[in-house]
């Protein structure tokens, strides 16, 4: 504002722009650092809690081998760590997964849950429990198989010169609409305990991780998540429409197609590791956006977003409620609270978007 | 101006689609009444209806007391349902916008959950008010939370506010569900969405509210028409959008929350039937809204005469169908057809 008052606007201009510049990278390392801080300090405090108390001391030696005590080792080692793990992993891949789609999509509703993905792994595991009464690995294998088979089915419908945002979506309605009618003709068709399991695993729990989903997920976390963040620059283009991306120079299709894919390959094994764990791909990156503020669109910031609603919700689900709970019950009623104050009160600033 | 033109030539031609459209709504009704487990002749139907007795015998019983109120049932909410989905559709600017992200069904589903668990309520006929309370108080809740704020409430917060409220609704609904199997056992049939087992107290009960909603949307047309626009060029065209948003999305409430009470969540209408709407009229909502109201009950009938059909003497719930056969027929629409945004 001032730059138009003063005398030599163009250098001022360019001043302002590199303060507001400045003031978003500090604004987006600060708020990205404190939610990693918040991440770790969950996922100590998740091993620590239990009918088996244990000081911070004790978990971080005993995950990092600095001290040898078999009881403690015992506990930390072979019973939390893995849950907390999976915890930790499936949030980081779901929210970051969850604000990739939104963004190519340039739609908020856009998250895998309502375009057909989840649907597809929920049809595959569902069919897997109630017809050829399958469980655990099977289960997961069946899932990841589902998510990829229901992806890929949606990219070949939508491919016509391209993948335009909009009938992706469509399409991804059609596919969604599709296999949620087919596991509601299984629940109904299903014995009750069937039924029961059925919806046990259509809630999604971070417990009932098995170990070798669990190391497939980590290896393509470490893996993935870099080659996101460095593909973001093709995000933030493709943000201004197509046609701009393309005048600037972006690949269009390609950035869209490996984003997708890594988008994608993220949800499956989530999905396999923990079931559809609703809600947490689709809040992750608005609770985000909302922290960054002008600085919106960090594909790191929406993946610890999603790790503290997950690991926030197991607290929940194993410790505060009475019957321990999967995990997917909790996720929408700690995240969805926050999700509405966070629209209630930057609205009032009137930055709610 | 040739696309002035081509404009004029296309309403010409929607007029007389109307006219189709509404005959093909009086045959599908004629097959909703005569096809099923038990198949009944043209005579003995107007017999039954001419006399109006449904003692006289089991065709005249089976015609008036199960065939004509499901028939009406599924006009009525197939209608309500389509209007609906335009409707939010339009206020949103959002093409994955359907009664169902807007809360209602996940209000409604918690209330009935609600209803077997702790009142011990039992039968679709209980349900519809409760289901119809539910759906009305969480359509409020989201429509309160996106108007906080100078703005009121836009497109993307209405949303993203939907989306949260339905969530944690979900998961009471999902909490309750997985400690009382009673509930489970109930909610897995009502979330299917079917038109069979109403009979004539609900449809009494729920139409007079949707014969309301109905003829109070048809207004929404040029209004929804600017809101397209944007909404500053909707204020600056004069409309006052605030009020418009809010009188929207009570006729919403009205139209979504007594349909998914009557028949359960039949989401596939309420969100695919507004698309295909726009492939035949473009964005005018003029039209939009009286094509939806038009081809929603005719696809809600066909998708409910053909479960009967294909599963004789059972049959398929008409959620069922709609996801099996209508979601491949809307994905090739969508491929091959041309599109115009929301």
């Amino acid at each position: 504002m001032t730059a138009t008052t003063s005398a030599a606007p163009a250098a001022t201009t360019a001043g302002a722009f590199r303060t507001v510049r400045r003031r978003r990278a500090t604004r987006s390392l600060v708020v990205t650092s404190a939610l990693a801080m918040a991440v770790t300090a969950l996922f100590v405090l998740t091993m620590m809690v239990g009918s088996f108390q244990l000081t911070a001391g004790e978990v971080i030696a005993s995950v990092l081998h600095l001290r040898e005590d078999p009881s403690v080792d015992f506990v930390v080692r072979d019973l939390r760590l893995p849950t907390a793990t999976s915890a930790l992993a499936v949030g980081l891949a779901l929210g970051a997964a969850g604000t990739i789609f939104q963004q190519l999509l340039r739609n908020p509703l856009a998250s895998p849950d309502f375009v057909g993905i989840t649907s597809g792994a929920g049809l595959a595991a569902i069919s897997g429990i109630v017809l050829l009464q399958l469980g655990g690995l099977a289960v997961s294998g069946l899932a990841l198989a589902g998510a990829v088979g229901a992806a890929l089915l949606m990219y070949v419908l939508a491919w016509r010169d391209g993948v335009a945002g909009y009938r992706f979506i469509l399409i991804g309605i059609g596919v969604a609409l599709f296999f949620d009618g087919l596991i509601g003709y299984m629940l109904t068709r299903a014995r009750l305990s069937d039924a029961r399991q059925a919806m046990h695993w259509l809630t999604g729990s971070v417990g009932q991780a098995g170990a070798a989903e669990l190391r497939l997920l980590l290896g393509a976390l470490v893996l993935l998540l870099p080659i996101a963040v460095l593909l973001q620059r093709q995000l933030r283009t493709l943000e201004l429409g197509d046609d701009t991306a393309r005048a600037l120079g972006s690949r269009v299709e390609l950035g869209r197609g490996g984003l997708l894919a890594t988008a994608v390959a993220l949800v499956a094994l989530a999905v396999a590791v923990a079931g559809p764990v609703i809600f947490v791909a689709l809040v992750a990156g608005p609770i985000a956006n909302r922290l960054l503020g002008p600085a919106t669109g960090g594909i790191v910031a929406a993946a610890l977003a999603g790790a503290t609603l997950l690991l926030t919700a197991d607290l929940v689900a194993v410790h505060v409620l009475p019957t321990p709970l999967p995990t997917g019950v909790v996720t929408g009623a700690v995240g969805a609270p926050y999700l509405l104050w966070l629209l209630a009160t930057t609205n009032r600033q009137g930055a709610g978007g | 101006m040739s696309n002035s033109t081509h404009v004029t030539r296309r309403a010409s031609a929607l007029g007389p689609g109307l006219a189709v459209l509404f005959v093909a709504l009086a045959l599908v009704a004629f097959l909703s009444v005569t096809q099923g487990s038990r198949s009944i002749g043209l005579l003995e139907v107007l017999h039954a209806l001419g006399s109006l007795n449904s003692d006289v015998s089991t065709d005249s019983t089976v015609t008036l007391e199960l065939r004509v109120p499901r028939t009406l049932l599924g006009i009525v909410v197939g209608a309500a349902l389509g209007v609906a989905g335009a409707i939010l559709q339009g206020v949103t600017r959002n093409p994955l916008a359907d009664a169902g992200i807007m809360g209602i069904n996940s209000g409604a589903a918690v209330f009935v959950v609600f209803a077997v668990t702790v009142l011990g309520v039992r039968g679709a006929g209980v349900y519809v008010w409760f289901a119809f309370a539910g759906a009305i108080a969480a359509l409020v809740l989201v429509y309160a939370i996106a108007s906080l704020g100078r703005e009121g409430a836009t497109p993307v917060k209405l949303a993203l506010a939907g989306a949260a409220v339905t969530a944690g609704l979900a998961s009471v609904t999902a909490g309750i569900v997985m400690t009382n199997v009673d509930a489970l056992n109930e909610l897995r049939f009502w979330q299917v969405g079917s038109l069979a087992g109403r009979y004539a107290p609900i449809l009494t009960g729920v139409a007079p509210f949707l014969l309301l909603g109905l003829v109070a949307s048809l207004g929404f047309g040029r209004v929804l028409n600017g809101l397209a626009l944007g909404e500053d060029v909707a204020r600056g065209l004069g409309q006052h959008v605030t009020r418009t948003r809010a009188a929207a999305f009570a006729v919403v409430a009205v139209l979504a929350g007594a349909a998914t009470a009557a028949c359960g969540p039949i989401v596939f209408v309420g969100l695919v039937v507004p698309h295909a709407a726009r492939f035949i009229c473009g964005p005018d909502y003029r039209w939009i809204l009286p094509y939806s109201m038009l081809l929603a009950p005719i696809v809600l009938l066909l998708a409910d005469v053909l479960g009967r059909v294909v599963a004789a003497p059972d049959e398929l719930q008409v959620g069922v169908v709609l996801g099996v056969l209508g979601a491949p027929a809307f994905v090739g629409i969508v491929r091959y057809g041309r599109l115009s945004e929301v």
